[in-house]
């Protein structure tokens, strides 16, 4: 990791981290995408509008950083789609079953000092990494 | 008229939030789930990226929150709208393991998940449609518990 890759991701941690604060400030909500997603098509219209001004605007973010130049993630060559929808589905299925993800759960749970959301974020946390460590390391499916 | 001044302001408010959100994704290398793998993979060429990213927005978000919380009332709504359930029960455990699962599996979570539409990585119409498929799944088992619950208590 160089120099370069450390303050971008703490840069980048840092613009997150304040984005969520705004909108804890000035709008009185949680920046949690699995429930601002998650509840986009069946609440109500004036809870629709904000999740879905927030997602485009989560979308046009990072497309301006691209624009601007940032370099864009390309798909990976020998990953599975059979993984991909499997993955989709545990973490759609997760996520509604603990009503929260890495930035519901993780920054702005954990910036409440919610017992929850500590407990949340340690479990995914270590299953995600013992998940990997089995599909990616020994059963050796390309990264 | 105030009100309709402050529906204009939540509404701004809310797509910049959203945007700065993703900028913060692409620019720390989040929306790249091989990235999100290296980290989570101990045992490979380990990527600390994600301990940084989570480390900065956590430290804001610590002192932040304390501020905020101390305010009556949010600046453009008339309150703070905050988790109710305080107990951590089998469905927050269960359903954290499971994401784990998935995350561990694809590199994704859904913030990022939905940031890469604006990257020309297909995957994500793949792992999104599916992600969207297993919330509602979750919901239905939900409702259908709740339902269970009221009728035979």
């Amino acid at each position: 990791m160089t120099t370069l890759t450390i303050f971008s991701a703490l840069g980048g941690g840092v613009l997150i981290g304040a984005a969520a604060m705004l909108l804890l400030w000035l709008n009185g909500r949680i920046a949690g995408i699995s429930n601002i997603a998650g509840h986009l098509f069946h609440a109500q219209a004036f809870e629709r509008r904000w999740r879905a001004l927030f997602l485009l605007g989560l979308v046009a973010g990072a497309a301006a950083y691209y624009a601007l130049g940032g370099s864009a993630p390309l798909a990976r060559e020998h990953f599975s789609p059979w993984l991909l929808a499997l993955g989709g589905l545990f973490v759609g299925f997760g996520t509604a079953l603990c009503n929260g993800c890495t930035s519901g759960h993780g920054v702005c749970g954990l910036g409440r000092l919610s017992k929850r959301s500590l407990a949340a974020t340690l479990i995914f946390l270590l299953t995600g990494i013992a998940t990997a460590v089995i599909v990616h390391q020994l059963l050796g499916v390309a990264p | 008229m105030k009100q309709s001044k402050h529906a204009v302001a939540s509404s701004l408010v809310s797509l910049t939030c959203g945007l700065l959100f993703g900028l913060g994704l692409a620019v720390s290398g989040m929306t790249d789930p091989g990235k999100v793998i290296l980290f989570l993979n101990l045992a490979g060429h380990w990527d600390p990226a994600l301990l940084f990213v989570l480390g900065g927005a956590v430290s804001v978000s610590l002192i932040g929150t304390r501020w905020i919380l101390r305010q009556p009332a949010p600046v453009f709504a008339h309150q703070f709208f905050l988790p109710k359930e305080k107990h951590i029960d089998r469905k927050l455990l269960s359903g954290a393991l499971i994401f784990g699962i998935g995350w561990g599996i694809s590199g994704y979570c859904p913030g990022p998940a939905i940031a890469a539409l604006a990257s020309p990585n297909w995957e994500t119409w793949i792992f999104l449609p599916s992600m969207l498929l297993g919330m509602a799944l979750a919901r239905s088992l939900k409702t259908a518990r709740h339902k269970q619950v009221l009728c035979n208590p």
